[in-house]
């Protein structure tokens, strides 16, 4: 009887939990089919070979590689294309060199004025980011940075800011534990000694993580890169370009065309990202977590 | 709640302790806060009483030292080439040499321009052909530019002015004491050791200073002129006018300049609704879909998360605009509705105003869930099993489970985050940007500002498009009070950043 009663029981909660999954299934489903249509409907688009305009069908009639003709042969798609490629070579190596200093600096040393420069840093990081640039818009303009140079002055502003991106760097370099360096110290080591022979050789994740931060990070800026290049089109990067063809006036010749260089634009950087996830993932949750 | 004595808390199983600890930490929660805003004055009393006793200390310096000593007061190095620290004693030399030549020639000058930011701006006159050319006097920019610069210079020569006099001090009593002071070469030596962080930020603090302490402070001034669309240097001048612009955006005054104020009013509720539907329906939903995800049983995990994480993936401005451009009036989501015949009527997906503020919020979950279902699933990972345990044990049901354990969890290790995104959701300029641009545009407002528009879009537009620099300056201003004030809580809430040291 009581055996019975159990096995009843254990049936029900089993039956319970497959509609719970299968439930969990379809939710899982239908999520992935919504986030994927943007990028089906891209791809669809890109391909397009009939009218260059938005229509009211997704699949083409006809595919063809006609847009992409169009983006590279009669646009300045290649140069904005080369401007962002420069600006994130570049930024991927004095970013990752300046946020490693600082990071290093303010987790493993303890000096006078270093509790002072971190709350500076926090409050400069509470002013809206485009206030500032504002004024920095002018000064590159003393010196001849924006328009037409506007690739090295985008370069320095995106350098001279990134020191004040360390958290997450810093918050990696403090789970190292202290007494490494006590020891090579010890054994008569110079704290620069350490740095590079101790500590980065450890520091592969993060360095990983800020360099595909920094390298990534100029593909998708729109905000400053309008500004700095305000108004000469061959020193666009590819968002502020790209922006402009979906405008009342570009989109009905270029809609298609906007859609071949967006896929031209996100097929490496994806890739890029996807093949590094691992050390993203743990760079945002170490970085939440320790706040 | 009832608090328990040192030797209760021990007698608990460990999975009660921590259950403990959390209702502790929420238990205390208003407290902290309190407690938080005590501390702010304090720490402003204690920053001026070290700025105080800095001043005091070299006073002192003056009275105790030597000729030297003194000497080097006004003749920067002088004590140093005495006492055999010739590298050290060029340098402050040369600094002190450079910077009188520099306020001499240029420094006053700016300084003195600073008062009225200029008289003439343009001149016309007859060349030697007799045409009238334009003759560009004074620019009100450059001024200001260039004065904040000096500003700059003069608190940096004061620095090492300091440290000159402290150096001299030092080495005065180490020589009395018989010892030889460091010289030139024990700095070099030194930059690569005990010193090494003076290297390591020498140049990312410079580059933070140069580009973002000075334009933040040149734009608090610009905040204070009347720089703006009809005030455009090099043609014509700006100046100084106070405590306006502020009045402007905060007058109650309803009729004439009412406006920029009811805009200003109505754009920062909507900012701070955005702000937090967009943080906790992100949370919260980004935590069940990890949740989902994670549960025991469930296949494919790594496929579900490799699609979600491809929004992360994917440049925004493809991404987002290309679903702006499917939601629009014209676009293939209203197209394939009609097509099948499900409206007549074209839905204004972006154009009606409280739809598109509603369109900007779902499609924000588009962009958001991926992150915190990558963050939560990290963290929902790190949760001791045995809490599971004891529960299940006890008969606590799934939800229980969830309410009891799993959330407290959650918001204890990843509030600080919350928090966080709360504010960087205020500054969220790509999400509004390429999805609206701050449209529905509407008569109501001032200052081309839209429904969709927040603080930081509106700063945009005010900028890119009006030229209103003064505006936008006090827009910034006032959205660092509303930032600053929200993360004060923020830090002190946030268990991680007090022990710093327990990490280590």
């Amino acid at each position: 009887m009581s055996d019975n009663n159990s096995n009843k029981k254990y049936a029900s909660k089993s039956g319970k939990e497959r509609t719970a999954r299968t439930l969990i299934y379809i939710f899982l489903t239908a999520l992935s089919i919504i986030w994927l249509l943007p990028f089906i409907y891209l791809i669809c688009q890109a391909f397009r070979g009939e009218s260059r305009s938005m229509v009211t069908y997704v699949f083409p009639k006809k595919w063809s590689l006609e847009n992409f003709r169009i983006l590279f042969k009669e646009t300045q798609f290649l140069h904005w294309y080369l401007n962002t490629l420069i600006i994130a070579l570049f930024n991927a190596v004095l970013q990752t060199v300046i946020v490693l200093s600082v990071a290093y600096a303010l987790s493993r040393m303890r000096f006078k004025g270093r509790k002072l420069i971190m709350n500076l840093m926090l409050v400069l990081g509470m002013f809206p980011g485009f206030l500032s640039m504002i004024a920095t818009y002018f000064i590159l303009k003393l010196i001849g940075l924006t328009s037409e140079n506007a690739v090295p002055g985008l370069i320095l502003v995106y350098a001279a800011s990134s020191g004040m991106g360390y958290y997450i760097a810093k918050g990696f370099f403090d789970t190292i534990p202290k007494s490494l360096d006590e020891a090579a110290r010890i054994d008569g080591a110079s704290r620069s000694r350490v740095f590079f022979r101790i500590i980065m050789p450890m520091a592969k994740p993060i360095i990983i993580y800020t360099i595909m931060m920094a390298f990534i990070a100029p593909w998708g800026d729109f905000m400053y890169a309008s500004l700095i290049t305000f108004g000469h089109e061959k020193a666009y990067n590819v968002a502020v370009g790209l922006y402009r063809w979906l405008d009342k006036e570009h989109i009905n010749n270029y809609f298609t065309v906007f859609c071949a260089g967006g896929l031209f634009v996100s097929v490496p950087v994806t890739a890029l990202f996807m093949s590094l996830q691992r050390y993203y993932v743990e760079g945002v949750t170490g970085g939440a977590v320790k706040g | 709640m009832k608090r328990l004595a040192e030797l209760e808390y021990l007698g608990l199983p460990p999975a009660r302790q921590k259950l403990y600890n959390f209702q502790l930490f929420f238990a205390d929660l208003p407290k902290k806060l309190a407690g938080g805003c005590k501390k702010i004055p304090a720490a402003l009393g204690k920053f001026f009483g070290g700025i105080g006793r800095g001043f005091a200390g070299i006073g002192s310096i003056f009275k105790e030292g030597d000729f030297k000593t003194r000497l080097s007061f006004f003749i920067m190095g002088f004590g140093q080439f005495f006492r055999r620290q010739i590298g050290r004693g060029i340098i402050f030399l040369l600094m002190e040499v450079l910077f009188v030549l520099f306020m001499a020639f240029f420094g006053v000058h700016y300084l003195a321009d600073m008062r009225n930011l200029g008289t003439v701006a343009v001149e016309k006159t007859l060349n030697d052909y007799g045409l009238e050319i334009t003759v560009y006097k004074d620019n009100s920019l450059k001024i200001l530019l260039y004065g904040v610069l000096t500003i700059f210079i003069v608190i940096g020569f004061i620095w090492t002015w300091i440290i000159n006099v402290r150096q001299n001090a030092v080495a005065q009593k180490l020589i009395e004491e018989g010892i030889r002071p460091k010289a030139f070469k024990d700095d070099l030596k030194s930059i690569a050791d005990e010193q090494y962080y003076k290297a390591l930020l020498a140049v990312p603090l410079l580059g933070i200073v140069l580009f973002t302490v000075i334009p933040i402070f040149f734009m608090i001034l610009i905040a204070f002129t009347n720089y703006d669309y009809s005030h455009l240097p090099p043609e014509n001048l700006f100046s100084w006018v106070g405590l306006e612009n502020f009045h402007t955006m905060l007058s109650t005054d309803v009729s004439g300049s009412g406006k920029f104020a009811y805009t200003f009013r109505e754009i920062l509720i909507w900012t701070l609704i955005w702000a937090l539907v967009a943080t906790f329906s992100n949370y919260f939903l980004g935590m069940f879909v990890a949740i989902c995800i994670n549960k025991k049983g469930i296949r494919f995990k790594k496929g579900f998360r490799t699609i979600l994480v491809m929004t992360i993936a994917v440049p925004q401005f493809v991404s987002l605009l290309l679903v702006s451009k499917m939601f629009a009036d014209e676009g293939i989501v209203n197209s394939l509705l009609m097509n099948l015949g499900w409206i007549t009527e074209k839905i204004p997906f972006m154009t009606g105003p409280t739809m598109a503020k509603i369109m900007v919020l779902v499609i924000n979950l588009w962009v958001g869930i991926p992150y915190l279902m990558l963050i939560t699933t990290g963290v929902l990972m790190n949760i001791p099993a045995d809490l599971y345990e004891s529960a299940r044990i006890d008969g606590a049901s799934g939800m229980k489970q969830f309410t009891k354990i799993t959330l407290p969890y959650m918001l204890f290790v990843t509030g600080p985050y919350l928090l966080t995104s709360f504010t960087a959701n205020i500054n969220n300029f790509n999400v509004i940007y390429l999805l609206t641009a701050g449209a529905p545009k509407t008569m109501e407002y001032e200052g081309g500002a839209g429904k969709t528009d927040l603080l930081i879009t509106w700063l945009y537009t005010l900028t890119i498009t009006n030229n209103d620099y003064k505006m936008a300056a006090v827009i910034g201003i006032l959205v660092f009070l509303v930032v600053a004030v929200i993360s004060l809580f923020v830090y002190n809430l946030s268990p991680a950043m007090k022990n710093e040291e327990d990490f280590q």
